[in-house]
């Protein structure tokens, strides 16, 4: 040994060669390291542009829809029920109601895909040979109801022409953006040859044109005319469970995350209480669902498929997420800072409140927008509440029949039709990941203009 | 620069000659401390203290590392009451109060004894609100103006008002350390309390930072009982009237700041004073 560590010229040639041996071999595990790190990065980075790709290519031509631009001509033949009531035809405020209620169901009864197919007919060259059944499968089923709406809005209407766009029907858009081989033979097409020749001579002539699909954000859901479906019910049912978990997640667990590490004596039973929320985190949504669903409908007797249920269950699986982020960050404020407030005789509470939440604020905003926007993207345990249920109304409140933006797109993947509703939900996705995008931005610009200021 | 180094000389001149060892014995007593113990858990960390400090006076603790004279000031406004599992006994009276009372309300106490730290910590807020925090919270501005009278007459006292008058709404973070320090003393001057503890509070500092707070420490004793935690025994030397030399948790010696460092009477004060141990 003492060899080794003698200072000759020899000597220290020979440590020099050893070191230099043994370097090889450390700048070889440092250079596997990096690009074991590196490829790491670079396959998650490839899995979420796969994602994206994948979503965006389906996602983006769901957002254009195609219409037809009809002249419809509100004919007085067809729709014979005459004027509507007027008030001062009547004595009595019960004897126009009456009447009036019995024009609209005479409104109501009428036929109007006869209109339809007049104005369909109207557009359709001279003498083209189609049956009337083949004809009203090139329009969404809810143009008459559309056409209808025109009239009792507006009964002065009658015998009058108007252009009116209505949406195509979900096979005639299908035809038209080739979602469906061409070649397929007639059995195998949902469109007859004739309705499918004459899309592409209204594709001619102008009749049909492409356009924003508004409907996707004005609409609610639709079975009947899956055209016309649109994510507004879903997404303001989303939007309701958003604000109840807010309201009810944030207070109570910063309250509960301020007791558990400020005030709470230190014992066996805090130990354990603490223990159970760091597990509570990791319990499997769906039995979040179970709970709500025995809990809140079983027992309290809530409404199933409502925003409070669905909130509820939400608030309680985000809690334990904002708990521990707010421990953290209270962990995580210097002793100085407490030391600070205390020396100038503020209570305990005080030094809490005027000094420790203050500075934990931008964490805490932080970990809830994290949480809530981890929170809307659940299904599993909203499934479990009854909200996969079919609503095609939008939510006034938190006690109506609702659904969420997940669900919707779940329910959406379902569907029959999928040539034409996979793009819509991979649209919807684009949706929902726009919302969680936009609320991520929220968190970072929050965070850094707090942090900027304290 | 120029004139803060002539203000450094000056001071040390100064300090110290103000005070002969006669007047200070005749001082009277503010606070004291008769048996005192602190237990963190198993480990002792102070055996059985008893000291008297003296009214309008700097009282400086001096000693090596871990010696207990940090632990010993905590006690002095229960701070190591918010230490788990720290343990105190024996007295500490304030005029004649003992501070250990039940009866007594923390809150009062540190009201009454203000504290400033080894390194500066002023609040994450304007300057004005750090020092308006302590009159705030314990209700002693009836008023807007009284408030901002208050806050301009700590700084003030603090020596640092004119460098700070034109930004008393910016973070006073974003002082220098020694201005933060001294921010840190108005904060606590603003209370009115009648004992200010300072934990080694130029540790932090550089050494013209540490001169004009020494010097601050030297007017402030005019007004305030003041004691003060030094690992330097220069500083202890220049702003203190009475030292207290702490050893192994022990107070090994205390007495008039001259006699001391001149004519120290145990081996292990002499030892440190000579640089032997520490």
């Amino acid at each position: 040994m003492t060899d080794t560590l003698s200072n000759t010229h020899s000597a220290s040639l020979e440590r020099t060669k050893l070191i230099r041996a043994g370097l090889r071999r450390r700048h070889m595990s440092e250079a596997i390291f990096r690009g074991l790190g590196l490829a790491a990065i670079i396959l998650a980075l490839g899995f979420v542009a796969l994602l994206f790709t994948d979503v965006f290519r389906k996602g983006i031509p769901a957002f254009t829809q195609s219409n037809l631009h009809l002249a419809v001509t509100f004919d007085p033949t067809v729709i014979d029920v005459g004027p509507a009531p007027a008030r001062a035809d009547f004595t009595s405020e019960a004897e126009y109601n009456a009447a009036s209620l019995k024009w609209q169901r005479d409104v109501a009864l009428l036929n109007w895909n006869t209109i339809i197919e007049q104005s369909m007919r109207a557009a359709a060259p001279a003498g083209y040979e189609i049956d009337t059944r083949a004809l009203l499968t090139i329009p969404e089923t809810d143009a008459r109801h559309r056409v209808r709406a025109m009239f009792v809005e507006n009964p002065a209407l009658l015998g009058q022409t108007v252009d009116v766009d209505v949406l195509a029907s979900a096979n005639a858009t299908n035809w038209i953006k080739g979602n469906i081989n061409r070649d397929l033979s007639d059995a195998q097409q949902q469109l007859s040859p004739q309705a499918r020749t004459l899309i592409d001579t209204f594709e001619a002539n102008g009749t049909v044109s492409n356009g924003f699909a508004w409907s996707i954000f004005t609409n609610v859901d639709s079975r009947a005319a899956p055209a016309s479906a649109g994510l507004l019910g879903a997404f303001v049912g989303t939007l309701w469970m958003m604000l109840i978990v807010v309201i009810l997640a944030v207070p109570i667990g910063v309250a509960a995350a301020v007791y558990l590490e400020e005030f709470a004596p230190k014992s066996r039973l805090t130990d354990f209480i603490e223990v159970n929320i760091n597990n509570l985190a990791a319990v499997p949504s769906i039995v979040f669902g179970l709970l709500g669903a025995a809990a809140f409908i079983n027992y309290m007797h809530l409404p199933i498929s409502a925003p409070i249920v669905g909130g509820l269950v939400l608030t309680l699986m985000t809690l334990p997420t904002i708990i521990i982020a707010t421990r953290g960050a209270l962990l995580g404020v210097s002793p100085a800072l407490r030391q600070a407030a205390l020396g100038m005789g503020a209570s305990k509470t005080q030094m809490v409140f005027h000094h420790v939440l203050p500075v934990t604020f931008p964490s805490i905003l932080t970990a809830t927008i994290l949480g809530v926007a981890h929170a809307l993207g659940e299904t599993a345990p909203l499934l479990l509440i009854g909200m996969k249920a079919f609503v095609a109304s939008v939510p006034t409140t938190p006690f109506d029949q609702a659904t969420a933006l997940p669900v919707q797109i779940y329910l959406w993947q379902g569907n029959e039709n999928r040539n034409f509703f996979e793009p819509r939900t991979a649209a919807a996705i684009m949706v929902l990941l726009a919302v969680m995008i936009l609320l991520n931005g929220v968190a970072i610009y929050l965070r850094s203009r707090l942090e900027k200021r304290a | 620069m120029d004139m803060v180094a002539g203000k450094v000389k000056m001071t040390q001149q100064s300090v110290n000659s103000a005070m002969n060892p006669t007047d200070m014995l005749e001082r009277p007593i503010r606070l004291t401390a008769k048996d005192v113990t602190v237990h963190y858990g198993q480990k002792q960390a102070l055996h059985g203290i008893s000291i008297q400090i003296p009214d309008r006076a700097v009282t400086s603790f001096i000693g090596p590392s871990g010696c207990g004279k940090s632990t010993f000031l905590r006690c002095i406004n229960r701070m190591n009451d918010t230490i788990e599992g720290a343990k105190v006994g024996g007295t500490i009276k304030l005029d004649g109060e003992d501070i250990y009372d039940p009866a007594l309300d923390v809150v009062e106490l540190r009201a009454r004894i203000g504290m400033v730290f080894q390194k500066p910590n002023p609040f994450p807020k304007s300057i004005y609100e750090n020092v308006a925090y302590g009159p705030k919270i314990h209700g002693l501005a009836r008023s807007k103006t009284d408030l901002d009278e208050i806050v301009v007459s700590s700084l003030r006292k603090a020596g640092l008002f004119e460098e700070v008058k034109d930004r008393l709404n910016e973070p006073g973070t974003g002082l220098s350390g020694g201005q933060q320090q001294r921010l840190c003393i108005a904060r606590a001057i603003a209370v009115g309390p009648e004992v200010i503890l300072m934990d080694e509070p130029c540790s932090a500092l550089d050494p013209i930072a540490t001169a004009i707070i020494e010097e601050l420490i030297d007017e402030l004793r005019e007004n305030y009982t003041i004691v003060i935690v030094t690992h330097s025994m220069q500083q202890a030397a220049r702003v203190s009237q009475k030292t207290a030399f702490f050893h192994l948790g022990n107070l090994i010696e205390e007495g008039v700041t001259e006699d001391i460092f001149t004519n120290p009477v145990s081996k292990q004060t002499q030892d440190y004073i000579m640089g032997r141990i520490g």
